[in-house]
């Protein structure tokens, strides 16, 4: 353990408390783990493609297609872009793919540690906040082509309500009232989304709208995998409630899926 | 500055330290049928004595807040540290026992006034099977537990009282009440369902964090 934390703990005389941040920690003790920009300007990648993000009656509904991208091939097909960042929160991520995911992974452990050090869940808008300041910090490699942009949201526990926040590429961030959708598809999904969401949605209507949107979107944007019910190919979707975070089953993404195709929605 | 012999140092030392923890509450850690369960007496219901480290790991401690609370902070900072850099199977009770051995020992010789404070790293295994618990004291001294341990003011009383009532197996209910019994025999008088700090590693939650702090409304319904 050469570059562990100093054991002993931290002589007291510094700014008082704990800092209950887990990146900093990260940042100040083993640097050396975190993505760093590489010296060529550009990278090539594979990249995430269209999530979506919608309110309904009793909380959000996160999705996101399968397909990752690396120029014009297809570098995955069963990615996950779509994650629960704690139990009452999620994220999902469109861009570059590797640099996406370790946001993700030092997002989750961000909010596990402030829970740790502290004893308390940060507030969904401390979370929202801490994500644009971790986006921001991508931005050097953002210049290079690696973009990250998420959506986040979950359930407000002091409001008692859903909400989604999205970003871009330099940690602006913004709340959002209705939907969003993001990456490549994003323009597509959201056109659907705008014909298909209204308030007060229920949970079988909201993963509906959700599954139209990243079909919409697949079939606009060569980018972005629609559904494969034949090798069960699904769009990973969380839905967060008061009582947590919950990726939805397959049996609901095959029902919802049906029911777009039965009404005409995934006719091309 | 006047000579003072190595063995008379270390003696004041070590007296002063189990003076410090003497003044204190004490824990009791016990496996039972589904973990490892954690009992102290608390009169504060937000200032814990025991509390999560990782998935699998609970941390223990009695005497000065301040410095337990600091070695708390600084093994959720190393166990959080190791699961991003390694993988999060790589954390273990062991490494975590033997860092805190080193420091408290560093610190026992090295600095002007020994930590007073006792605690407990507990781990379960896969399957409720396994489990680890160590016990670290003020000067550095790691043990390795089975079973039952007492930490704290009335360690020795406590640990009587456990191991004459233990019996492996026990299901949560039966294990709170005989914690809080030996507890009360332990300290001499009745304790209070709301004055009990429990906490569980629990085997049987399908969450990967396994830590589950017990809610005083069901330490209340547990202890009847």
């Amino acid at each position: 353990m050469t570059q562990g934390p100093p054991f002993p703990p931290d002589t007291p005389g510094g700014p008082i408390g704990a800092n209950p941040s887990f990146f900093d920690l990260v940042r100040t003790r083993r640097p050396e783990t975190l993505p760093a920009p590489t010296a060529t300007a550009e990278v090539s990648a594979p990249h995430g493609t269209t999530v979506v993000a919608l309110k309904f009656g009793s909380g959000v509904v996160f999705g996101g297609d399968r397909r990752a991208t690396e120029g014009f091939s297809i570098a995955d097909e069963r990615m996950e872009k779509v994650f629960a960042a704690d139990d009452f929160s999620v994220i999902a991520i469109a861009g570059a793919a590797g640099q996406a995911i370790e946001i993700v992974k030092l997002f989750q452990l961000e909010l596990e540690h402030y829970e740790k050090i502290t004893g308390d869940r940060l507030s969904l808008e401390g979370k929202a906040n801490r994500l644009a300041q971790m986006i921001r910090g991508n931005l050097p490699m953002a210049i290079q082509g690696l973009v990250v942009v998420p959506l986040f949201g979950g359930f407000d526990e002091r409001r008692e309500e859903g909400r989604i926040f999205y970003y871009d590429a330099t940690g602006g961030r913004w709340e959002e009232d209705d939907y969003h959708s993001t990456g490549s598809g994003g323009r597509p999904a959201k056109s659907s989304l705008k014909k298909r969401w209204r308030p007060g949605l229920d949970r079988e209507e909201a993963l509906r709208v959700a599954m139209e949107a990243l079909v919409d979107a697949s079939q606009e944007d060569a980018a972005t995998g629609g559904p494969d019910a034949a090798r069960g190919i699904f769009p990973t979707v969380v839905v967060v409630t008061a009582a947590g975070a919950e990726h939805a089953s397959e049996d609901e993404l095959r029902a919802a899926y049906e029911s777009v195709v039965a009404q005409g929605g995934a006719a091309s | 500055m006047p000579y003072v012999p190595p063995e008379q140092l270390m003696k004041d030392r070590s007296e002063f330290a189990h003076k410090g923890i003497a003044r204190g509450k004490s824990v009791v850690g016990l496996e039972f049928a589904d973990g490892v369960l954690f009992i102290a007496e608390n009169p504060s219901a937000t200032l814990h004595k025991i509390s999560e480290i990782y998935d699998r790991i609970a941390f223990a401690g009695v005497g000065k807040y301040s410095e337990f609370e600091d070695l708390r902070i600084s093994g959720v900072r190393l166990a959080d540290l190791r699961g991003y850099s390694y993988g999060r199977d790589d954390v273990r009770a062991r490494d975590l026992a033997n860092a805190y051995s080193q420091a408290l020992s560093t610190i026992f010789t090295q600095q002007m006034k020994p930590y007073e404070v006792e605690i407990l790293v507990g781990e379960i295994g896969e399957d409720g099977r396994g489990n680890e618990i160590y016990h670290v004291l003020f000067d550095g001294t790691v043990t390795d537990e089975h079973e039952h341990v007492a930490i704290g003011g009335h360690a020795e009383e406590l640990s009587n009282a456990v191991a004459g009532a233990y019996r492996s197996g026990w299901d949560l209910g039966t294990a709170c009440r005989e914690a809080v019994k030996a507890l009360s025999t332990a300290e001499g008088r009745e304790i209070a369902a709301e004055q009990v700090e429990a906490a569980v590693l629990d085997s049987t939650r399908t969450q990967r964090r396994k830590f589950r702090r017990l809610a005083e409304e069901e330490v209340a319904t547990l202890l009847g």
